[in-house]
């Protein structure tokens, strides 16, 4: 399958509180709301600007500080479609997976605010159709892959019954 | 070859021997999880059928974040996590009882232990020599479902100390400098492993605080080797028969090996909004405080409330700085009581709240105002961290905190001692 969208960038370090802010603590067991507030401390209009299928694109340590896996659950709620970074904290990556999010390790460098990309998750390529350059990602864990392609881990333990890691 | 602690402690759990790179699944024994992780966890397992716990005495859900309730959303979730423990038998930790670190490590975790949490700070584990590390939601949910989780087992970065701290510097101090030279992402993936004689000699609130944060360099897991000193606090806790020792090989491969003396150390600081941020105190000139707070799973122990009450005793804080005060467990609620401690920190002006994590996670209890600056003993300092995009979080010890309510601006413990 092939994704395709507009990219929405932003910088280093992109926290969960920037995510999914502490303030809406209490909108934790109601994701639609919360969705509607996904990366307001890092662009307080972004739920209202972006379209389905955009891109959400980052520098280094995306996803860094809590363990609350309602941040990526919420971008993938608002109709993101994969997250690109350069190098992602390790919670925030093992969660978007379980919440069958998308994450891809790239040199978004190369990639800019607006920019038409073209994601091959199989072939693990991102084709930036606005620059007409092609930037590859390594895949991912066989672990991983299996649960991604679940739909994530509630989805892969209704159809294993446990973890199929190999 | 031989192991570091991690691979010493997964390799007991994987039932194998495993080496750093290789994924596994391992048996897990103990698993938290708190009221802002836990309902979504609970739903999980209601939408797998999988509505209990493998080892219901070593699963402890923690209404601790937005405790007591400010919110009908939240005393909601607080109702589901308590039907929860209900129906499975697992432990329930309520309003009042403390952070779930402070209290999974004083009443639940021993040497050798697989503690996953679904809070980041799962980590602080580490100084009991557990393997302890935080997870989302869905994990945690697996995991006290069925005991067992999948992991890639880490490499390890040893990170050896020497020297003996100056008065007045702590190892909150040492972790935000050595957060600060290596970076919020400088471990991303890794254990890292503390020794060496500074850290031999350290008692075992100062070394949770270095495990507390060994996630804000992007660590998995920060682990200490377990001693005369971890023995002595697991005899005080009436847990002395758990104590094992573990100790890493001595020809075990580390991925790096840093070193760091603490001998001219000064307080350090992490300035606004990246833990990574630090300053030497020296080097901080007129940064006017309106917040002052201590408590938190990183800096909210008996000792750390002790450090501020000897530098507030017959002193009062600024006029234009508040101060907030929450011991991080019950128990360290009773004995600053019974020592006293809570009578000087109250009559020095503070506002003393209920044990919990009081305002870190900006839920309740002391959200900053626009524009506001407040100094905490906390973990992180990220924008919004303490519930206003427009506020400024500032990390240091607690002595660094008590002296700055004091002065109204950030300032050097090393003063009132
Ligand atoms: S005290 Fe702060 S960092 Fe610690 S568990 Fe609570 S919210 Fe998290």
């Amino acid at each position: 399958m092939i994704l395709k969208g507009k990219t929405w960038k932003f910088g280093d370090d992109i926290s969960t509180d920037h995510i999914a802010p502490g303030r809406y603590f209490h909108l934790r067991s109601n994701l639609p709301e919360l969705a509607k507030h996904v990366l307001e401390d890092a662009d307080p209009e972004f739920a209202q600007k972006m379209n389905k299928g955009d891109f959400v694109v980052g520098g280094n340590n995306f996803g860094l500080g809590s363990s609350r896996e309602h941040a990526p659950t919420i971008i993938k709620l608002a109709g993101v479609s994969a997250v690109l970074a350069k190098s992602f904290a390790r919670i925030f990556f093992r969660n978007s997976i379980n919440v069958g999010l998308p994450v891809i390790v790239c040199d978004t460098d190369k990639i800019d605010a607006g920019d038409e990309l073209e994601v091959d998750l199989q072939k693990g390529t991102v084709y930036n159709k606005t620059k007409n350059i092609t930037l590859t990602f390594p895949p991912l864990p066989k672990a991983m892959t299996n649960i991604l392609n679940d739909g994530g881990l509630v989805a892969h333990l209704q159809k294993h019954g446990d973890f199929v890691i190999d | 070859m031989g192991k570091t602690l991690a691979e010493k402690i997964l390799s007991e759990h994987a039932d194998k021997e495993v080496k750093a790179g290789e994924l596994v699944i391992v048996k897990v024994d103990v698993c938290l999880t708190q009221d802002g992780t836990g309902p979504l966890a609970v739903r999980q397992l209601q939408k797998l059928n999988m509505e209990k716990a493998a080892n219901p005495d070593r699963t402890v859900l923690f209404l601790d974040h937005a405790s007591p309730s400010p919110r009908r959303e939240l005393s909601n979730d607080h109702m589901l996590l308590r039907e929860f423990a209900r129906k499975t038998g697992a432990q329930l930790s309520d309003i009042g009882d403390g952070v779930c670190h402070q209290v999974i490590f004083e009443n639940y975790l021993n040497p050798g232990d697989v503690l996953i949490g679904a809070d980041s700070h799962t980590c602080t584990g580490g100084a009991m020599c557990a393997f302890s590390t935080g997870m989302g939601s869905t994990d945690v949910a697996v995991g006290i479902a069925l005991g067992k989780t999948w992991m890639k087992i880490p490499e390890t970065f040893k990170i050896v100390v020497k020297g003996k701290f100056q008065k007045g510097v702590f190892s909150k101090d040492l972790i935000l400098h050595i957060i600060g030279t290596i970076g919020a992402d400088g471990a991303t993936y890794k254990a890292l492993e503390f020794c060496g004689e500074t850290i031999e000699n350290m008692p075992i609130n100062e070394r949770m605080t270095l495990s507390n944060m060994a996630v804000e360099a992007g660590a998995k897991a920060g682990l200490i080797a377990s001693d005369d000193i971890t023995k002595e606090f697991l005899i005080s806790r009436g847990r002395g028969e758990k104590f094992r020792e573990i100790k890493p090989d001595p020809d075990a491969e580390y991925e790096k090996e840093l070193e760091f003396d603490v001998t001219n150390l000064e307080p350090t600081v992490s300035f606004p909004h990246t833990v990574d941020n630090t300053k030497p105190i020296s080097q901080i000139k007129s940064v006017k405080i309106h917040q002052a707070y201590i408590g938190t799973c990183t800096n909210g122990r008996l000792e750390d409330l002790e450090i501020a009450a000897k530098i507030l005793k017959g002193k009062k804080r600024h006029p234009d700085t508040r101060l907030i005060v929450v011991p991080a467990s019950r128990e360290i609620y009773k004995k600053a009581l019974q020592k006293g401690i809570l009578e000087i920190l109250n009559d020095a002006g503070a506002s003393i709240n209920n044990p919990g994590c009081g305002p870190c996670v900006g839920v309740h209890q002391g959200v900053l105002g626009n524009g506001e600056a407040c100094i905490s003993s906390q973990n992180r300092n990220f924008k919004g961290r303490m519930g206003n995009p427009e506020g400024f979080i500032y990390l240091a010890s607690p002595a660094t905190v008590a002296a700055s309510a004091i002065k109204g601006e950030i300032a050097d413990p090393r003063e009132f001692l």
